[in-house]
């Protein structure tokens, strides 16, 4: 026998709001339409906190909490736009600006890149820290599609569509800190792989155009996310 | 009442910035009643005035000859503005920081030739290791993102400037476009 879910109440930006004791203060803030930011977020996938782009204060709690991996709390109150968190967030995306060499200028995803837009919605009108230009390769040996990791900001999405939904398991992560970059299968060429199925779901959650599906050029790639609640749906229901 | 004066500047950049900048048409015949432009490509003067009001800079600091200028354009400016992607990110004149400034120059002028394959030398200013965006050399006080910006945002800030307020840009452009 399952337990019955409680229900917890607790104030957002002192906002009364009740939620399901299992919901992350990211979807409850989500459900009553406070904004927070976030960008290795997906839902339908496992959250995983990476991108520090959702933090947000909790009374009590010296530090900043990320609200994606957050669950909520009786009683909680929590504070999404301070001044503090705001600049935190900030400082967060413009570092992932220095960690890799964002060239939107001539990137394939120009315009609809999520990257890009949240600087635009940051008011981010440049990066105060020394960019690092790291020495970071291109792949094209797959037959369809490419992955430049000049532009991974390393939110994991691939990893956790190829073995959450597609069950490939393809992509996975290598190395620590700076170092850290997605590979696929044993760090090999990804048109070796044995396990891609290419099926795409990769290229299209990648938020930057890291990914992308090879013949686009500047602004032509066009992701489409509709599949991932459409799947995740249809499995629960016939499990 | 005396005239603002205004430069304008082209280091590493492709000239985008200004066309930009031309593009504003004839707002331009109602700018220049009220400023003086006393540098720019777009003139024929070699070395920078001193007490300049505005400077927009386009372009990254990529060589020795970028740098001295913007030190120089630094001293004598009051209000530095880096215009464009390239200024503000050092876009894509950053593309070659992977490569070390040997390895770019020998497949440019060596690889890439096919009559006199040889690296230039003499009178041309020296590649730094790395172009780098205006901010990371000098105090910058306005930045106007955008591959190029759009005539309507380079207006905006000049009319916020001549009106005596510093722009305020966010939201209003972006990386890349």
């Amino acid at each position: 026998m399952t337990l019955p879910i409680r229900v917890r109440t607790l104030k957002i930006d002192d906002r009364d709001v009740s939620a399901r004791e299992d919901e992350t203060i990211l979807e409850v803030a989500r459900e009553n339409g406070i904004d927070i930011p976030s960008l290795c977020y997906l839902e339908g996938l496992s959250a995983v906190g990476g991108c520090r782009l959702c933090l947000v204060d909790v009374r009590g709690v010296p530090r900043p909490v990320p609200a994606c991996v957050t669950r909520v709390e009786e009683g909680m109150q929590i504070t999404t736009n301070s001044e503090r968190i705001v600049k935190y967030r900030r400082m967060n995306l413009e570092l992932l600006f220095t960690e890799g060499n964002h060239i939107c200028a001539v990137c394939v995803s120009n315009g609809r890149c999520e990257l890009q837009g949240l600087a635009q919605s940051f008011g981010m009108t440049h990066v105060h820290f020394p960019y690092l230009y790291p020495q970071l390769k291109v792949d094209a040996s797959h037959e369809r599609y490419v992955i430049d990791h000049n532009r991974c900001v390393l939110c994991m999405r691939c990893v956790r569509v190829c073995d959450e939904i597609e069950g490939a398991h393809t992509w996975d992560v290598m190395g620590r800190g700076i170092e850290a970059q997605v590979i696929t299968d044993l760090n090999q060429p990804w048109g070796t792989s044995d396990t891609c199925t290419s099926c795409g779901k990769c290229v299209h959650v990648c938020p930057t155009g890291a990914l992308f599906e090879k013949g686009k050029s500047v602004a032509e790639m066009l992701k489409k996310r509709q599949f991932l609640p459409y799947l995740k749906l249809m499995r629960e229901e016939h499990v | 009442m005396s005239k603002v004066r205004l430069a304008t500047v082209w280091l590493d950049g492709c000239s985008g910035c200004h066309m930009s900048f031309l593009d504003m048409d004839e707002r331009l015949i109602d700018l220049l009643e009220r400023v003086e432009l006393v540098h720019s490509p777009l003139i024929d003067l070699k070395s920078f005035p001193d007490a300049v009001d505005v400077t927009l800079v386009e372009g990254a600091v990529s060589s020795t000859e970028d740098l001295e200028k913007m030190r120089k354009i630094r001293q004598h400016t009051r209000i530095l503005v880096s215009l464009g992607d390239c200024a503000v990110t050092a876009n894509v004149p950053s593309m070659r920081n992977n490569f070390g400034v040997e390895t770019v120059l020998e497949r440019a002028y060596q690889e890439n030739a096919t009559v006199h394959p040889q690296v230039p030398h003499v009178d041309i200013p020296a590649l730094l290791p790395h172009a780098r965006p205006v901010h990371e050399v000098v105090p910058v006080d306005v930045f106007v993102p955008g591959c190029p910006p759009a005539a309507d945002t380079i207006a905006f800030v000049l009319e916020e400037l001549l009106a005596g307020r510093m722009p305020d840009l966010s939201g209003q452009s972006r990386f890349g476009a």
